[in-house]
């Protein structure tokens, strides 16, 4: 497989002797979106901010596209934009000049073409002319989208860009998130919103107190620790599960006017939910009559909320 | 060498002068105007000519120089502290440069600034008081050294604090003082030989000494001690700057 970054080892312990990451083991493979996921303080950002050079290393190794961060880091920064996680903008400059500005930084010629679609493409370029500080959160968020993007790299980090952005900017960040994945850039966001990363993620990585603790490709996941919950509700009280299903995964609710099947997602896909026919069948033949048959899937922050608790 | 990224950094910094006109240049412009009316004008007719200059073409140096280090320091200081204040920091130190473009770009800038003022304020000086150069290479060389090393100096200071008081607080309780006392208004000829010595501790009279030496060919004690003790202040911040940028003090966590 062909990794764009890869990092070995790594650690970080802050001056105040925290132990942020402890020992990091993760590559990324080239064109993918890659979502890191854990809970506040679990070295997520951190992470980031070595990469990109924001933060030292205590230990480990870390290479962007066979560059080393530290030996070759021109080579390196070169092929990463980051947008932060923090808003920072320089508030008194105007959204086209700091976005000038960023691609002059990293050593690129000036191209005002290039800039031009960024500003469009983000929709700001009717607010180019305009200062940073009169812009709301949302935007200030889209033009460090601008700044990260402006230097065409091939790697991009989102540090929770979708924290204060609402419901409509948000499908269109994601948008463009897609058409950079399709340009060929290679793409590793960190988000809260658990659902985002189900949406857009090819591989899902899960760090808890600065270890990872899980990396895998998203389907395989679901498949792997999801779960299919089938609740039948009866028209009538059953007093115990009815016998000759007692090897289904049945429970019966304490009312006892409903039966819920739950199975992991790998057996739901294998069996094509042959248990399911099953138990239908049996509770028709028993004359068992309900009322309604429900099915729900575990959703990706089930299987976070799980994954995570477990580690507490 | 990312040229490129120094230019950026350099038009960016010279740009944010444009914005704050008035702070930078307008404001040191009129204080030192009004040196001029008060002590050239008013309180210089009745002054004994120093060394043959009268008063207030003497003291035409050292105002210059008061200026241009005061703004030197705080250009640079600032430049450098808004970034790391506001946060904007990460995207130079997540860019591909390294620690000598980014100090070119951020010192080059203040450094331009100071001489730019340096001209300005020689301009007015000129319509107050009429003198001629004496040595006008060296004039111009001392105004590029001096600024170039106390925007490094600026530089230093704005890694280093971590409020916006010890920003000011430099320039205006150490700097100003040293160069009122640095003979901008006297020669230190002119002290009685306790002070004299004394006087001799501070750096600024060398650079006031070897300024107004360009100017008028008068010295106090010379212009080849003033320039060593210039470089020497040079290399020194140069060799702080460095040992800062290798160790990512302040800058990186
Ligand atoms: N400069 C610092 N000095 C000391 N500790 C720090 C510093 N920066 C971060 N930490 C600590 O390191 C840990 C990881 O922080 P980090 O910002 O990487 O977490 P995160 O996963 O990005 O969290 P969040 O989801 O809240 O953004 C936290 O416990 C934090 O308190
Ligand atoms: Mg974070």
């Amino acid at each position: 497989m062909d990794n764009v970054l890869s990092v070995e080892k790594l650690t970080k312990t802050y001056a105040t002797g925290f132990a942020a990451l402890k020992g990091v083991d993760l590559s990324i493979r080239r064109g993918e979106i890659f979502a890191l996921l854990g809970p506040n303080g679990a070295g997520k950002t951190t992470l980031i901010g070595i990469v990109c050079g924001l933060v030292r290393a205590s230990g480990g190794k870390v290479t962007v596209d066979g560059f080393d961060i530290a030996q070759d880091y021109r080579s390196a920064r070169k092929k990463i934009g980051l947008v932060p996680q923090e808003l920072a903008t320089n508030m008194f400059e105007t959204v086209w000049n700091t976005t000038v500005f960023s691609r002059g930084l990293f050593g690129k010629k000036a191209n005002p073409a290039y800039v031009e679609k960024v500003l469009r493409d983000l929709s700001l370029w009717d607010k180019k002319d305009d200062n940073i500080r009169a812009l709301s959160g949302g935007m200030k968020r889209r033009v460090l989208i601008a700044k990260a993007l402006a230097h065409e790299p091939e790697i991009l980090f989102l540090d929770e860009p979708t924290a204060g952005v609402d419901v409509e900017l948000r499908r269109d960040m994601w948008e463009m998130v897609r058409k950079l994945r399709e340009s060929g850039v290679t793409i590793i966001l960190t988000t809260h919103y658990i659902e985002e990363a189900e949406d857009m993620a090819d591989r899902i990585g899960v760090i808890d107190k600065g270890e990872i603790i899980l990396v895998e490709e998203k389907h395989a996941l679901m498949r792997r620790l999801g779960q299919t919950r089938v609740c039948v509700s009866l028209t009538r009280k059953l007093d115990a599960i009815p016998d000759g299903l007692f090897d289904l995964p049945l429970t019966l609710s304490p009312d006892g006017k409903s039966l819920s099947f739950t199975q992991a997602g790998e057996e739901a896909e294998r069996g094509k939910d042959a248990g399911l026919a099953r138990l239908l069948k049996n509770l028709l033949a028993r004359g068992v009559d309900f009322a309604s048959v429900q099915s729900s899937q575990s959703s990706l922050e089930d299987i976070f909320i799980d994954l995570v608790g477990k580690s507490r | 060498m990312n040229y490129s990224a120094v230019r950026a950094i350099y038009l960016f910094e010279l740009a944010r002068t444009w914005r704050t006109l008035f702070q930078s240049i307008a404001s040191p412009v009129l204080s030192t105007a009004l040196y001029f009316i008060v002590f050239g004008g008013a309180i210089g007719p009745r002054m004994q000519p120093i060394d043959g200059v009268p008063f207030a073409a003497f003291i035409v140096p050292g105002l210059i120089l008061l200026a241009v280090l005061t703004e030197s320091v705080s250009n640079a200081s600032f430049g450098i502290y808004l970034p790391r204040f506001t946060g904007t920091i990460y995207e130079i130190l997540s860019a591909p440069v390294s620690a000598f473009e980014v100090l070119l770009g951020f010192v080059g800038a203040a450094a331009t600034k100071s001489v730019l003022l340096g001209l300005i304020i020689f301009a007015t000086a000129r319509l107050f008081v009429s003198f001629e150069l004496v040595h006008p290479f060296w004039s111009f060389g001392f105004l590029v050294l001096i600024s170039v090393t106390f925007a490094l100096f600026g530089f230093i200071l704005g890694l280093w604090a971590d409020g916006f008081e010890k920003l000011q607080i430099i320039p205006l309780m150490v700097i100003s003082p040293l160069t009122f006392l640095g003979g901008t208004f006297y020669s230190i000829d002119m002290l009685p030989p306790l002070w004299r010595n004394v006087a001799l501790f501070n750096p600024i009279v060398y650079l006031v000494d070897s300024f107004r030496w360009a100017f008028y060919g008068i010295a106090a004690v010379g212009p080849a001690i003033s320039l060593a003790l210039t470089l020497t202040m040079l290399v020194t911040c140069i060799v702080v700057v460095v040992v800062i940028f290798k160790t990512g003090y302040r800058l990186r966590t």
